[in-house]
C-alpha cells in the first residue's frame, strides 16, 4: 500500500505545482497585460486614492487634489472650472477621465512606468503615494483672451507657437464644471454627466480638436493654394476665368463667389486676388485643373487623415476621395464632404508662419515628480514640412494682402502685420454657415498662429461671415500675444 | 524528532516515557498555537487598520473567540487524543483565522458591520464545527469502530447527496442545486456526504480489495480488472454523473469521483482502475459538454475568459476576469491587507477567497496559503503511511486527498488551471457547510493520528 500512496502523493504534489505556477504566471508574468486591460476598473480606482498631482499654467494650479475627510482621501478641484475645462478634462468617479486628466492619468496619478523606482520606495518608506505634477504650455492671458473673445458663442478657438508648436490657448463653447463631475457623491456626479452627455449643444464634446467636424469652407482655400504653388505649375498670378457663375461639371447646379459679382474687375482673376478676396469659382477652376491626387497629397502633408495627441487624442480631419468633377470643384473651396478641426486648420498655419515647417503641437511643457525634478520635458518636434520656405513665404504675403486689403480685414492689429483667411463654410441649405478664420501674427516674426471656429453661424443664421464673427476674436487672441 | 527519540526508548520505559511524549506533542501544539493566534489576530487588526484607519474592539473579540474555540479542541485533544498529531490543529486554525480575516475585509468594503457582516455568521459557525470536531474526537475513541458502519455511511452519503433534490427544503443557488434550505439556514449537504463516502469507501475496499485486485484481461499492456468486479466504480460513476446532470454541480462530481478512483488505487494497487475510471469520466464529461449548456459555458470561460463576447455572456467570464484583475492588483507582495479593492470581484467571500487574499496579500501570501494546505494534506498522507491497519490508512488517505483535490479544483478553477467549478475552498470560505466538513475531517485525522501513536510499536 504504501508504494501507492508514494505515487498519490507525487500526485499530490503535482497538483500543488501546477497551482503555484498558475498563481505566478497571473501575479507576476501577466500582471501588466491584466493591469492595462480597459475592463480593469481597479486601475482606475486606484488612481482616486492617490493624491493625484496637479495642473500646472504659469505656475497656478488649474486641477488640484485636496485632502477631504472620506473614503477617497482627496477631492480633485478645479479653481477656474469655466476657463480650463477644455484642457484639464474632468475626473469621475467610476468613469474614465478625459482631456489632460484622462490623456496623463499615469503620471498624474503616479502609475506610469517611470514612476517605478518611486513605487518601490514608498514601499518601504511607507510614504502615501503621489502623482507627478503636470506643467501647460498654456498662457494664462492668451486663454482668458480667448474665453473672453469667443463670448457665448457655439465654437472654438486654438492658439499656437508656430515655432515649436506650443499650444497657448485652447477653449471651446458651451464648457462644463468639472467640479461637478468629481464629487464623490456619485449619484449627483452621474446625473451631472447625464444631464450634459444629453444636452443638444455637446458641452462635453472638445470642438478645438474634434467633435461634429465642420467643412472649413475658405479657410480650405489655404491648402488648395499651397498645392497649386508646390506644384510648380502655378505662381500668384495665375490667372483663371471670371464669370458671375459656374456651373459645376456634369450637373446643372451653379455656384457663384459669396459676394455675388465677379473675383476683383476683368475677364480673369488671379490666384491671389481670389485668395485675397476669397472668390469661389476661381478656386473651383484651380481644383478642377490640380486634381484631387494633388490637392489630397497636400492635406495628408499638413496632417489630414491624423491624429495628433496633444495628448489627447484629435479627430482626424478628412479630405474625400474617389471625387467626381462638381465634387471636386466643391472640396476645392473647402464644401462638400471636407471636414477640419481648429486644431488642423492652427496646423496649416502655423506650417506657413513657421517657413513650411509645422511642429507637433502639444499642450505639456513639462512633467515634475513629487520633489519637483523634472520627469519628461517634450522637445519641440517637427510634425511636417508640407511647403518649401519659398512658397510658405508668398503665401504669408497672400495672407498678409487678405488681412490689409481683402476679406479678412476685421483681423487688423495696429502697428502688427497680420496673415489670416477667413471661412464662411455652407451646411445643410437652410442650416446656419459655420464661421471661421486662420492665421498668424506677426506676419514677419510670427510668434502666434491661431483657428477659430464658430458653429451655428454665430447667431446670425446665414447672413454672418467670417470676418464678421471669427476674424475679430481671433484679432483679440492675437493682440493678447504680440501685446505682451 | 522528539517523539521518535523517546519511542526508541518506549519497550523499556514504559508508562513514565509515554506519558512525558504526548506532553511534549501538545506543548508544541500550543506554542505553534499561540503563532497561529498571533498571525490571526495581526490578520483581522490589518484589514481593519487597512481600511479604516482604526481598530475596534468588535474584531478583537473575534480573533480572540476564535482563539477560544481552538484552545478548547486543544484542550479535548490532552485529554482524548493526547498523541495526536500537533501540526493539524494549528494549521487548520490559522487557514480558518486567515480566511475570516479575508471575509471580514470584504464585510467593511461593503459596510457590513456587527451581526449583518459574513465575519460573524463565518464565526458562528466555526463554533459549530468546531463543537462537531470536539464531538468527533470524544465520541470516536478509535477509529476502527468507524468501519463497523461502512454500509450505514454509504447510506448517509448518498441521501445526503440526494437531499437537495427534495422538493420543499431543495435550494437552488446560481444554477447549482446542492443546497437545502431549513429556516433562515442553507447548508450543503453534499460537503458533509464526502466524508460519510470516504468511510464507506476506506471500510468497502478493505474488505473487497483482494477480489477487486484480481486480474482480468490483459489490454494494451494494462492488466485490466474482471468485468464482474466493475460493478462498484460504474455505481459511483453513475452517481457522480446524475451529480453533473441534475444538480447541474460539475466540482461536487469530479471530487467524489476522484476521492474513488484514488482510494480504490492505493486499495488493489492497480493503476487499471484510474485508467478505466479517467475514461469513464472523461467520457460522461464530453457528453455533458455537448448536451448541457452550463458545462459547454464554463469551459468557454475556460479556454476564452478575454473574448469579449464570452465575458459579457450571461453566466460568462466576466466573474472569472475580474478573480485575475484581482490577483494581478495583488502581484508579487500584495497591496495590503484592508487596501485593496477585492470587493469589485463577484462573491469574494466564498468562491473568490482566494482572489480575495491573493489581491491584499500577494503571490507571497498564495504561497503561504498552498504550502499552508499542503503541510496539512501531508500529515494526513503522513498518518496513511505510519498507519498499521488499512482501513485507518484508507481513511487518512481518502480524507487528506480530498482536501487536496477541494484546494486543486477551486484555486485551479480561479487561476485557469482546470475550468471553473463551484466548490469551497476548504477552512477559507465563507459556508457552514464546509468549514463543519472539513472541521470534521481534520478531527477524524487527528483520532487515527492518536489511535496510530498509542500503537505499542509504531514510531511516526
Amino acid at each position: 500500500m504504501n508504494r501507492e500512496l508514494k505515487r498519490v502523493s507525487a500526485l499530490i504534489l503535482l497538483m500543488f505545482v501546477a497551482l503555484l505556477t498558475s498563481t505566478s504566471i497571473i501575479q507576476v508574468v501577466q500582471v501588466d497585460t491584466l493591469q492595462d486591460d480597459p475592463r480593469n476598473v481597479r486601475t482606475l480606482y486606484e488612481s482616486y486614492s492617490t493624491q493625484r498631482g496637479p495642473i500646472l499654467v504659469a505656475g497656478q494650479p488649474i486641477a488640484e487634489s485636496v485632502p477631504v475627510d472620506d473614503q477617497y482621501k482627496f477631492l480633485r478641484t478645479y479653481p477656474q472650472p469655466d476657463l480650463y475645462s477644455t484642457v484639464t478634462g474632468y475626473l469621475t468617479l467610476g468613469g474614465q477621465p478625459t482631456g489632460i486628466e484622462g490623456a496623463l492619468n499615469e503620471q498624474l496619478s503616479g502609475t506610469s512606468n517611470s514612476q517605478f523606482f518611486d513605487q518601490v520606495t514608498r514601499l518601504f518608506t511607507g510614504q502615501e503615494p503621489t502623482g507627478d505634477t503636470v506643467e501647460l504650455t498654456i498662457d494664462p492671458a492668451v486663454q482668458q483672451a480667448a474665453f473672453d473673445a469667443l463670448g457665448d458663442e457655439q465654437g472654438a478657438v486654438i492658439a499656437v507657437r508656430p515655432s515649436t508648436g506650443e499650444i497657448l490657448a485652447m477653449v471651446s463653447k458651451p464648457g462644463f464644471d468639472p467640479n461637478q463631475l468629481s464629487v464623490h457623491d456619485t449619484a449627483a456626479a452621474e446625473q451631472t454627466y447625464e444631464s450634459l452627455l444629453g444636452a443638444s449643444d455637446q458641452p462635453l464634446q472638445n470642438r478645438a480638436i474634434g467633435g461634429n467636424l465642420n467643412p472649413p469652407g475658405s479657410v480650405f482655400k489655404l491648402l488648395v493654394t499651397a498645392a497649386a504653388l508646390e506644384s510648380g505649375q502655378y505662381t500668384p498670378d495665375t490667372p483663371f476665368p471670371n464669370p458671375g457663375t459656374f456651373e459645376l461639371p456634369g450637373t446643372s447646379s451653379t455656384i457663384r463667389n459669396s459676394e455675388g459679382g465677379l473675383c476683383g474687375g476683368g475677364d480673369t482673376a488671379t490666384i491671389a486676388t481670389a485668395l485675397r478676396l476669397s472668390c469661389n469659382i476661381p478656386f473651383a477652376e484651380l481644383g478642377l485643373s490640380l486634381g484631387e491626387q494633388s490637392i489630397s497629397e497636400m492635406t495628408t502633408a499638413f496632417g489630414f487623415g491624423k491624429s495628433v495627441d496633444v495628448p489627447m487624442e484629435s479627430t482626424p480631419s478628412s479630405y474625400p476621395r474617389g471625387l467626381d468633377q462638381a465634387q471636386l470643384a466643391l472640396s476645392a473651396f473647402g464644401q462638400g464632404s471636407v471636414r477640419a478641426t481648429p486644431l488642423q486648420m492652427a496646423m496649416v498655419s502655423a506650417g506657413i508662419a513657421n517657413g513650411g515647417k509645422v511642429m507637433k503641437p502639444t499642450l505639456v511643457s513639462r512633467v515634475l515628480a513629487p520633489d519637483l525634478s523634472v520627469r519628461e520635458q517634450p522637445q519641440p518636434e517637427v510634425f511636417s514640412t508640407p511647403i518649401s520656405g519659398d512658397t510658405a513665404s508668398t503665401m504669408t504675403q497672400m495672407m498678409v494682402n487678405g488681412v490689409d486689403n481683402g476679406a479678412a480685414s476685421n483681423a487688423r492689429i495696429s502697428g502688427v502685420k497680420v496673415a489670416g483667411k477667413t471661412g464662411t463654410a455652407e451646411n445643410g441649405s437652410d442650416d446656419p454657415y459655420t464661421l471661421w478664420f486662420t492665421g498668424f501674427a506677426p506676419a514677419d516674426n510670427p510668434e502666434v498662429a491661431v483657428a477659430v471656429v464658430v458653429e451655428n453661424g454665430g447667431g446670425l443664421g446665414q447672413t454672418g461671415y467670417g470676418n464678421l464673427v471669427a476674424a475679430p476674436i481671433a484679432q483679440k487672441v492675437m493682440e493678447a500675444v504680440v501685446n505682451r | 524528532m522528539t517523539a521518535t527519540a523517546d519511542a526508541t526508548k518506549a519497550p523499556r520505559a514504559g508508562k513514565v516515557k509515554t506519558m512525558r511524549a504526548p506532553l511534549k506533542l501538545r506543548n508544541l501544539e500550543l506554542a505553534l498555537l499561540l503563532l497561529a493566534w498571533t498571525i490571526n489576530l495581526g490578520a483581522l487588526a490589518l484589514v481593519e487598520l487597512g481600511a479604516l484607519g482604526t481598530v475596534e474592539p468588535t474584531i478583537i473579540l473575534i480573533g480572540l473567540g476564535l482563539s477560544a474555540l481552538t484552545l478548547a479542541v486543544h484542550i479535548a485533544m490532552r485529554f482524548v487524543a493526547s498523541q495526536a498529531d500537533p501540526f493539524i490543529l494549528p494549521v487548520a486554525t490559522v487557514l480558518n483565522g486567515i480566511g475570516l480575516a479575508g471575509i471580514y475585509r470584504v464585510d467593511v468594503a461593503e459596510g457590513d458591520t456587527g451581526f449583518a457582516s459574513v465575519a460573524i455568521r463565518q464565526v458562528m459557525w466555526t463554533s459549530i464545527a468546531i463543537g462537531c470536531a470536539i464531538g468527533v474526537l470524544v465520541l470516536v475513541r478509535n477509529h476502527r469502530i468507524l468501519q463497523r458502519y461502512t454500509y450505514i455511511a454509504m447510506f448517509v452519503g448518498v441521501v445526503l447527496l440526494l437531499l437537495p433534490m427534495l422538493p420543499g427544503i431543495g435550494q437552488e443557488i446560481s444554477g447549482a442545486r446542492v443546497w437545502i434550505g431549513i429556516g433562515p439556514f442553507s447548508f450543503q449537504p453534499g460537503e458533509i456526504a464526502k466524508i460519510a463516502l470516504a468511510i464507506f469507501f476506506a471500510g468497502y475496499l478493505v474488505t473487497r480489495r483482494d477480489s477487486l485486485a484480481i486480474v482480468g484481461r490483459k489490454f494494451l499492456g494494462l492488466q485490466l480488472p474482471r468485468l464482474r468486479d466493475l460493478g462498484p466504480i460504474l455505481v459511483i460513476w453513475a452517481l457522480a454523473m446524475s451529480v453533473i446532470v441534475f444538480q447541474r454541480d460539475l466540482g461536487t462530481a469530479l471530487l467524489y469521483f476522484g476521492l474513488f478512483l484514488v482510494m480504490i488505487y492505493v486499495a488493489t494497487g492497480r493503476f487499471s482502475w484510474i485508467f478505466i475510471g479517467l475514461v469513464l469520466f472523461g467520457t460522461g464529461a464530453f457528453f455533458a459538454s455537448r448536451t448541457l449548456n452550463y458545462v459547454e459555458g464554463r469551459i468557454n470561460n475556460w479556454l476564452d475568459a478575454f473574448n469579449p463576447a464570452v465575458y459579457d455572456a450571461d453566466g460568462g467570464s466576466y466573474q472569472l476576469v475580474q478573480g485575475l484583475f484581482g490577483l494581478a492588483n495583488g502581484g508579487i507582495i500584495g497591496t495590503g491587507l484592508g487596501q485593496g479593492r477585492p470587493d469589485l470581484t463577484p462573491v469574494p467571500q466564498s468562491d473568490y477567497i482566494i482572489a480575495t487574499l491573493g489581491e491584499e496579500l500577494g503571490l507571497i501570501g498564495v504561497f503561504c496559503i498552498l504550502a499552508l494546505y499542503l503541510l496539512f494534506v501531508s500529515r494526513g498522507l503522513r498518518i496513511g503511511f505510519a498507519g498499521q491497519d488499512d482501513f485507518g490508512k484508507l481513511l487518512a488517505v481518502g480524507l487528506s486527498f480530498v482536501v487536496a483535490l477541494q484546494v486543486f479544483v477551486v484555486i485551479g478553477g480561479v487561476t485557469r488551471v482546470i475550468p471553473l467549478t463551484g466548490l469551497t475552498t476548504p477552512f477559507l470560505a465563507a459556508g457552514g457547510s464546509s468549514l463543519v466538513a472539513n472541521w470534521i475531517i481534520a478531527a477524524l485525522l487527528l483520532r487515527i493520528s492518536d489511535t496510530v501513536r498509542t500503537q505499542p510499536r509504531i514510531v511516526v
